[in-house]
């Protein structure tokens, strides 16, 4: 069968600052991330015909950024409302249109004053109780962080996980974040700092869960024959899926829910087979891994459903340190959502070509050849492998 | 009654008959008249037979704790001053999917635990609106 694999490339990434008060309006974070990756793809900025982004209308249009690069035609252009699956979909995304010939070189962007401006959930919002949310709020389930509790608990239940496993995923995190210049917070944790950090809902502490971000984060998307011609080895997609299982959440402002489905299996079970079978490859080809990770569970979780242990083995498989660099699967190498920053899941993608070019400095995984990177909205979501 | 301070749901076409019972004090779930599947939230069509076919369903009220968690830190400023709060996922007998966010009454939160019995109790918080809640049965 004709697929994506190996069709496009990642030619060049860019970030701005992540920081918890940027100073500066969204637009401005998106046209220094985006203006960074162009330079670093070494592309002429007049060059890009093709604008994806993603939003939780907390951000700035393709049409705003067209304008402010100054762009002769914004070509393909696509704003996908969501944060969590949308990272990887932007970019599979820019990679089909690139690849049937919409466009040459596609830009694909987030970001946002996640921490200074609009806040998920953030203190002293009201969020509306209208459609799911007139079933959550009123009982005083009113954020994200509450949805996700479920999947921690009954992952506990069912399968035994502990308080210390989800530790060692920010433990083993932060210890990747001290070596990475970008990350909010490069201070070594140990997990007796985790077990006093605050109880914010029961089971989850603050140390499970993941920063508030301003930033912007950018990454250039072009195919195969183009991407030889630029100024970096390129990063090419050999594996792309888009999608969930049952019951994915029903999404909109106001709903956190997620009532019905599975609350120990994620979207990755399902897309997992068409991603693998796409890039040819199976868990033991991929040597580092950068898993959403809004919460700490949700990396157990991803461990169990791309593959790389048994169900229920994710927790254990973390609190053996197989997750460090150094060891079996490198995860969230550059501290991840809980460590470097929140900018909805670009950033990893970025972390991962940055390790894939031999780029990551201090914390680089020796002979990284082959990558993988999720983006997770609970029952639904989206995966790429990424190979040199 | 005038005196509730929390928020409070925003009945909409497809929830209403939802509320409507509640502030009877009967918990009514949608059940489709096709195929027999409950389903909740409410919604138009059946996901399973995919029929538009529907009714109100009056369910037993009895149902067992599926999940939990306990809010030490709350956001939304009505619920800062109710810390430590539990909300429960109530998983009613009727059947397996159908799960009811909720709040116990009548039970301490290091109580509350996986599997543990549970039924329907109503609190009229407003003229117009009463909370389904639920409470241990032994």
């Amino acid at each position: 069968m004709d697929t994506l694999k190996d069709k496009a490339a990642i030619v060049g990434i860019g970030w701005t600052e992540f920081s918890k008060n940027s100073g500066v309006s969204v637009l401005s974070l998106a046209v220094e991330a985006c203006k960074k990756a162009i330079d670093d793809a070494g592309l002429r900025v007049k060059e890009i015909d093709g604008v994806v982004t993603h939003n939780m209308s907390d951000s700035v249009m393709p049409q705003e950024v067209a304008t402010c690069l100054g762009l002769p035609n914004i070509g393909y252009h696509l704003e996908y409302w969501g944060g969590g699956p949308a990272g990887c979909q932007i970019i599979t995304n820019a990679a089909m249109a690139v690849v049937t010939g919409m466009a040459h070189y596609v830009i694909c962007f987030r970001a946002l004053n996640g921490c200074s401006g609009r806040r998920l959930g953030g203190k002293g919002e009201r969020p509306l109780t209208t459609g799911e949310a007139q079933f959550l709020i009123p009982y005083g389930w009113t954020s994200f962080v509450h949805a996700f509790t479920h999947l921690a608990r009954r992952h506990m239940i069912e399968y035994g996980t502990t308080p210390q496993q989800l530790g060692m995923v920010a433990v083993t995190q932060r210890k990747h974040a001290s070596m990475n210049e970008r990350a909010m917070m490069r201070t070594t944790i140990t997990i007796e700092d985790y077990f006093n950090s605050k109880m914010i809902a029961e089971p989850f502490r603050l140390l499970d869960i993941c920063l508030e971000t301003d930033g912007g984060c950018a990454v250039v998307v072009t195919s195969a024959e183009r991407a030889r011609e630029l100024k970096h080895r390129p990063v090419y997609v050999m594996g792309a899926a888009i999608g969930g299982g049952p019951d994915p959440t029903p999404y909109g402002m106001s709903t956190f829910g997620w009532l019905r489905g599975s609350h120990t299996e994620l979207y990755g079970k399902y897309i997992s087979p068409q991603l693998y079978e796409m890039a040819g490859v199976t868990p033991k080809d991929i040597n580092l891994a950068e898993l959403y990770d809004e919460m700490s569970i949700a990396v157990p979780v991803q461990l169990e459903d791309f593959g790389f242990c048994q169900k229920g083995e994710g927790g254990p498989f973390v609190e053996e340190g197989r997750i460090e660099i150094g060891r079996e699967l490198p995860v969230n190498t550059h501290g991840g959502f809980l460590s470097e920053g929140y900018l909805h899941g670009l950033n990893h993608v970025a972390e991962a070509v940055s390790q894939l070019r031999g780029e990551a400095g201090e914390r680089q995984v020796k002979d990284a050849e082959i990558a993988l990177c999720t983006s997770l909205g609970m029952q639904a979501g989206s995966a790429l492998i990424l190979r040199r | 009654m005038s005196e509730y301070k929390k928020p409070l749901p925003t009945p909409d076409i497809d929830t209403k008959e939802y509320w409507q019972g509640c502030r009877r004090h009967e918990l009514l779930i949608q059940r489709c008249k096709d195929c027999g599947t409950y389903r909740f939230p409410p919604m138009p069509m059946c996901p399973e037979c995919n029929s538009m076919n529907g009714e109100w369903a009056k369910v037993s009220g009895r149902g067992r704790v599926y999940s939990w968690f306990v809010v030490h830190y709350a956001t939304h400023p009505d619920f800062m001053d109710e810390v430590p709060y539990a909300v429960v996922l109530v998983e009613l007998d009727e059947q397996a999917n159908v799960r009811i966010p909720s709040n116990m009454v009548d039970c301490k939160i290091e109580d509350i635990g996986a599997g543990m019995p549970v039924e329907v109790v109503f609190e009229d918080v407003t003229d117009e609106i009463s909370l389904p809640k639920f409470r241990p049965v032994s």
